[in-house]
């Protein structure tokens, strides 16, 4: 049964309409990552389900009980900030103790809770501290807390790991998914950041333009992007311009050279130009065992990205990016070499505009 | 050469600030012929007018600071909340009570709630305090609104306030103990500020016949010789202790506003 549904979201600014028919349902102890560029309107709905902004039009609903009439402070919904938000004049007992003093709890209750709530992110010892002695990710994990003692019936994080460093923004990613699943809490995570929600996600919603482009478990959203939004912004991926041979075969070329796809595309005819994507490590230059199809490049540029090297290559009319895992023994190829570009016929696919 | 020059600057500014000072206070410690005393201090305190008005004065100062804090704090965070847009329009009406006169002020008090008004203020001495305080109130509204509208820039207002309400605080709970306590230094220097302004005034407390500290300090300067001086340092001590206490409330502030 669903525990937090979202019909027909709409919100407009002014003449702007950021969010268009927003439509989505998240099952209890779910763990699902907006994620899109910036101004794609995954932050709006966040403070809709927060209750921080009005939805023009559709409907909210959070364990069967319709959100549109609750203000914010009715909602009991755990929020994490960017920013931390962390009240400068408490220090982090108060601070995480504040949820439950505002709902009247005892103080023997509020103790116990907060006892409880930064044994969960590991900072006991910091009871006694104010906001400005503790560091971005000891402040975000307080916040955490604070946000999780008043025990919501759904936490939002939005882009909580923005303001961190790379090292850290990992350590508590992982953090946050593993409490999350200690609890089983219904968790809605808006980030930008691809790799952030391919590694704590259930399911995402890729948001483009106001709309979900794709809503799906990571797997399915690396590995068969809907459109090519999709495509482009989850991960590299090689846009391929081909030619349509015969439809019901799927057969194409690419840089005139035949390929057979792994099934028919009838939705095309002869003669028509397709996109085909290519994910950068499904292809090889090394292996001639790998693939069914080859197609002749010449080599444009060599990236060292520490565990893999990436290659652009020039096959027909596009340059085509290709990745292979470093070692010690490998001799990566030098710009203007000419090679063969193996991969599976399969590995391709056609993208939806 | 260039150090001489600033040297010479900084010399030339203290004297200039402080001879008058140094002048003044010598004087006022003359009242016994040929000697130095506390002679004229001694006259000042004892008088029992003196403690009356400083008393009145004090309490005036007291309920205007209340009343300022209550006006100004929700009103500066309610502007930087929700109608940003009106944050200049706010600002110029706050200011301007430093180009309409006192006395214009108070003329249209008495014109507006004299006897036969349908709120007769003036017509009692209770309410006459009201109307001194709500005077003392908009003179000091420049200095107070400043205040706390700089100690709210120093916070994300937005996102502390959106916080609170994600863990169930209402209004009242998030200006008492979010946002109040964050501002707090800017709040007290406005409060001092105000202290300042209502222990010095003079003419609205001189025309609604009030016994305040302003129009007895200019009876006594044009009746007296030495008391005057005296009375000038004492003002002087006040409004310096107010400036004392700002500093000393800044150290103890607990927190350090966050990193933007």
């Amino acid at each position: 049964m669903s525990f937090l549904s979202l019909t027909n979201i709409k919100k407009s600014f002014g003449p702007v309409q950021v969010v268009h028919d927003f439509n989505m349902v998240i099952e209890k102890g779910e763990f699902v990552s907006f994620l899109g560029p910036s101004g794609c309107g995954k932050t709006t709905i966040l403070r809709m389900i927060a209750g921080f902004e009005t939805p023009s039009g559709g409907s909210i609903v959070i364990n069967g009980t319709d959100q549109g009439t609750l203000k914010p402070n009715q909602r009991n919904i755990g929020m994490v900030f960017q920013a931390y938000a962390l009240f400068p004049n408490m220090n982090v007992h108060d601070n995480v103790a504040f949820g439950l003093k505002v709902a009247g709890a005892s103080k023997a209750d509020i103790d116990t809770r907060v006892k409880q709530m930064l044994g969960l992110i590991k900072l006991e010892h910091l009871a006694d501290r104010f906001p400005y002695q503790l560091s971005g990710g000891q402040q975000q994990r307080v916040a955490l807390a604070r946000a999780l003692a008043v025990k919501p019936q759904v936490l939002l994080l939005d882009e909580p790991l923005s303001a961190l460093d790379a090292k850290i923004r990992i350590s508590l990613r992982e953090e946050i998914r593993q409490i999350q699943q200690q609890l089983g809490i219904t968790t809605v995570f808006v980030t930008h950041d691809q790799e952030e929600a391919l590694s704590v996600s259930d399911r995402i919603v890729v948001m483009n333009a106001g709309r979900a482009d794709q809503i799906g478990t990571p797997f399915e959203i690396y590995n068969t992007p809907a459109t090519r939004f999709v495509a482009s912004f989850v991960g590299t991926l090689n846009i391929i311009e081909a030619k349509v041979v015969d439809p019901a075969a799927g057969s194409v070329t690419i840089g005139g050279r035949p390929v057979l796809l792994k099934e028919g595309i009838a939705s095309h005819k002869g003669g028509d130009s397709i996109s085909l994507a290519l994910r950068p490590e499904a292809g090889s230059i090394a292996d001639g065992s790998r693939g069914d199809t080859a197609l002749p490049g010449e080599v444009v540029s060599t990236s060292f990205l520490g565990s893999v090297i990436r290659t652009r290559l020039r096959v027909g009319g596009d340059v085509i990016s290709f990745d292979m895992f470093n070692n010690p023994g490998i001799v990566p190829p030098v710009a203007g070499e000419n090679v063969t570009l193996r991969f599976a016929a399969k590995d391709l696919l056609v993208i939806r505009e | 050469m260039r150090k001489i020059w600033a040297w010479g600057a900084l010399l030339f500014g203290i004297l200039y600030f402080t001879l008058p000072l140094i002048g003044m206070t010598n004087f006022s410690l003359k009242m016994r012929r040929g000697e130095y005393s506390f002679d004229a201090y001694a006259k000042v305190f004892g008088d029992p007018r003196f403690q009356e008005t400083f008393t009145y004065s004090v309490a005036q100062a007291l309920f205007t600071i209340a009343f300022g804090v209550l006006l100004v704090v929700p009103t500066a965070y309610w502007v930087r909340l929700k109608l940003p847009r009106l944050r200049p329009y706010i600002e110029f009406i706050t200011l301007l009570p430093l180009v309409i006169p006192a006395i214009v002020i108070v003329f249209g008090y008495i014109r507006l709630y004299n006897t036969s008004s349908w709120l007769p203020l003036t017509g009692s001495a209770f309410g006459t305090d009201i109307l001194l305080m709500f005077g003392y109130a908009t003179l000091a509204l420049p200095y107070m609104y400043r205040a706390v509208d700089t100690g709210l820039r120093t916070i994300d207002v937005a996102t502390l306030t959106e916080a609170a309400q994600s863990l169930g605080a209402g209004w009242a709970t998030i200006l008492a103990r979010i946002i109040l306590p964050n501002v707090l230094v800017a709040v007290l220097s406005g409060a001092f500020l105000t202290f300042a302004i209502v222990i010095g005034e003079f003419t609205m407390a001189a025309l609604l016949n009030k016994p305040a500290f302003g129009p007895y300090m200019q009876l006594l300067g044009a009746n007296r010789a030495y008391e005057p001086a005296a009375l000038a340092v004492i003002a002087f001590g006040i409004t310096w202790g107010c400036l004392g206490l700002i500093q000393l409330v800044s150290r103890f502030q607990k927190s350090a506003p966050p990193k933007a």
